[in-house]
């Protein structure tokens, strides 16, 4: 952003907002990844929402006479399992459980990383405090926090979505920081600070708002990796407990009989490589979106 | 450079006793009485203050404290309640199967991640760029776990082409170790060079829009020399740092791999001890990880340092 639309920005900052989100609309519309991307995406959080009304079978009901079956048998799209569930009726509620986990380990990355990071970036004092518990966060990789976690407070899906979210607190701080220090040293701000503003003000009506699409950007990178890391996390017993639906508990049970019903193996696997690849996709249209400029260079 | 170099070489430090602190106090805050696990069959009275007493789980916990500290740095990390070894030789045995597994998948991920996206930062706009792109892009959105389920259902039981599972150490023959290691290898590092290779195209690309590289041009060199020897270097220096960063979380990254392929690595020490309550272990494993994260990020720096003239100049690594 240059300092001129910046500063034009001070006096009427609602309509030159309101005008950036048309901008960046109508370039996601014109993107064709976008638009499929966007689509799948909600398609899934539809499905997500109804799919207890959707999935034709309930996930945890057995059918011994009917074990193993291949896709396309009638009654089971797409086959069923070792204990003869739906395959299809499970994807669809381990997809919703999927969902709800990355939306919570996002919340919760965001919640606590957003004002910390814009603290540390604003205050120098904060700073190298904020930073030294950034790099302390980070010398305890995901999985040996999720385990800790799981450990301590027991697996399940809230324990491994919070976990997930301690450990994307660190990639918001340094993004929001990296925003923060940048938008500090912008006219506008000084601006306000001369116009004799606080510094929570300054936060909230400037520097806040103007750092949304980094957060955004941020979250949709942070999405996938939050679905990836259930997945993880539920194949090895520490998240979702059977016989709840995850697709990572799908592909653990799956692992005993995969040489006979390679399907109960493959689908989940390909349910969450979509979900990610979705995600990922969309995210990248919407940082080109909000910066063309890094996109032509 | 070296007020910078003391500098990072301070907070390392100051990280590593904080990790340590947290390694100390999250190992005590899980439930269930160590000494209730210590002492097995033999839980009387007399039997579990007498296991206090030799693990000084008696003591107040800044003595415990320090006690763990001084042991840790003598190379002491206690004892396995789950096999009665001694922790440091169970690490000694599990550590190289993580390492060569981690370097291999990071030699791979190097060749692929710097090569593909030098090949779409070159070719910008042309096909070339678009399918190293939808390959990044699915390289970060497939679960690897499942990529390896997938690699021994397809390349090891229907063909037998790789081991499905299991390990043979370097000593023993080397062309076994490498065909037991292959598949792991290549599905951890197709992973990682995804992130290198969106790395290495947008250096490349602020690279190439330099001045320095129309210079090149312009004074006629051949576009491989500009290339190689002026865009590319300079775009390594960024990727030395994200090489770094993943090795330093491969330590404990490749735990699902090493699952999956039954490899007797780091990772299979961690889950086993976690699922067994091993305590000891449990401590020693995220210390190590903990640690081995710190003092390759301080390397990352000070290498960092000496491929950039600039950092030593203005002391700023970001």
């Amino acid at each position: 952003m240059s300092v001129d639309t910046a500063l034009t920005q001070v006096p009427a900052s609602a309509p030159a907002e309101a005008s950036q989100g048309s901008r960046v609309l109508r370039r996601l519309r014109r993107n064709p990844l976008a638009v499929v991307s966007f689509c799948v995406l909600t398609v899934a959080v539809v499905v997500a929402v109804f799919a207890p009304l959707l999935a034709p079978y309930a996930p945890e009901q057995t059918d011994f006479a009917n074990t193993l079956a291949p896709p396309g048998t009638p009654g089971h799209l797409l086959g069923t399992d070792d204990l003869g569930r739906d395959v299809l009726s499970r994807i669809i509620l381990g997809s919703r459980a999927s969902l709800q986990v990355a939306a919570l380990a996002v919340f919760t990355a965001l919640v606590i990383g957003v004002p910390l990071g814009l603290v540390a970036g604003y205050f120098r004092a904060a700073d190298s405090v904020i930073s030294r518990l950034t790099d302390l966060l980070l010398a305890f990789p995901f999985l040996i926090l999720a385990v800790g976690f799981a450990a301590i407070r027991g697996a399940s899906l809230g324990n491994a979505a919070v976990a997930i979210g301690i450990a994307q607190i660190p990639g918001v701080i340094r993004v929001v920081r990296s925003d923060a220090l940048r938008l500090k040293s912008l006219d506008f701000v000084a601006a306000a600070v001369v116009d004799g503003a606080s510094d929570l003000w300054v936060l909230r009506r400037h520097i806040l708002p103007n750092a949304t699409s980094v957060v955004l950007v941020q979250a949709t990178v942070a999405i996938p990796a939050a679905i990836l890391g259930e997945a993880v996390l539920s194949f090895l017993g520490l998240g979702i407990q059977p016989p709840s639906p995850s697709l990572g508990t799908m592909l653990a049970n799956a692992q005993q009989f995969a040489a006979r019903a390679p399907w109960a193996a493959v689908l989940p696997g390909l349910a969450i490589m979509i979900l990610a690849l979705a995600f990922n996709v969309f995210g990248d249209s919407l940082r080109d979106a909000l910066d063309p400029k890094a996109n032509r260079r | 450079m070296r007020g910078y170099l003391l500098r990072r070489a301070w907070q390392s430090l100051l990280t590593l006793v904080l990790a340590t602190v947290v390694v100390f106090l999250g190992v005590r805050a899980l439930p269930g009485d160590p000494a209730l696990a210590l002492a097995g069959e033999d839980r009387t009275p007399e039997a579990l203050a007498a296991i206090r007493r030799e693990y000084g789980l008696d003591q107040s916990l800044p003595v415990q404290f320090w006690r763990f500290l001084t042991n840790a740095l003598q190379g002491d990390l206690g004892t396995s309640i789950r096999t009665g070894q001694p922790v440091s030789s169970m690490l000694r045995t599990a550590l190289p199967v993580t390492l060569e597994l981690s370097l291999l998948a990071i030699a791979i991920a190097v060749v692929l991640g710097v090569g593909a996206g030098v090949v779409a930062a070159v070719r910008r706009g042309r096909p070339a760029e678009w399918v190293a792109n939808a390959l990044a892009l699915l390289g970060l959105s497939v679960p690897h776990f499942w990529l390896g389920l997938v690699a021994i259902l397809y390349l090891s039981v229907a063909t037998g082409l790789f081991p499905a599972s299991g390990f043979v150490p370097v000593s023993e023959s080397v062309a076994q170790n490498l065909h037991h290691l292959v598949l792991p290898a290549v599905i951890l590092g197709t992973g990682l060079s995804a992130v290198i290779m969106r790395q290495t195209r947008s250096s490349m690309l602020d690279a190439l829009s330099t001045d320095f590289v129309r210079t090149a041009e312009a004074k006629g060199l051949r576009p491989r020399a500009v290339i190689g020897r002026h865009a590319l270097r300079n775009s390594l220096i960024v990727v030395v740092t994200i090489v770094g960063l993943q090795l330093g979380g491969l330590i404990s990254g490749a735990v699902v791999t090493e699952q999956i392929f039954g490899l007797p690595g780091f990772g299979k020490l961690t889950i086993d001890a976690v699922f067994q309550r091993d305590y000891p272990v449990i401590q020693a494993v995220v210390l190590v990880t903990a640690s081995s994260y710190i003092v390759i990020n301080f390397a990352v720096d000070l290498l960092y340092s000496i491929i950039d003239p600039r950092v030593r100049v203005t002391g700023d690594a970001s």
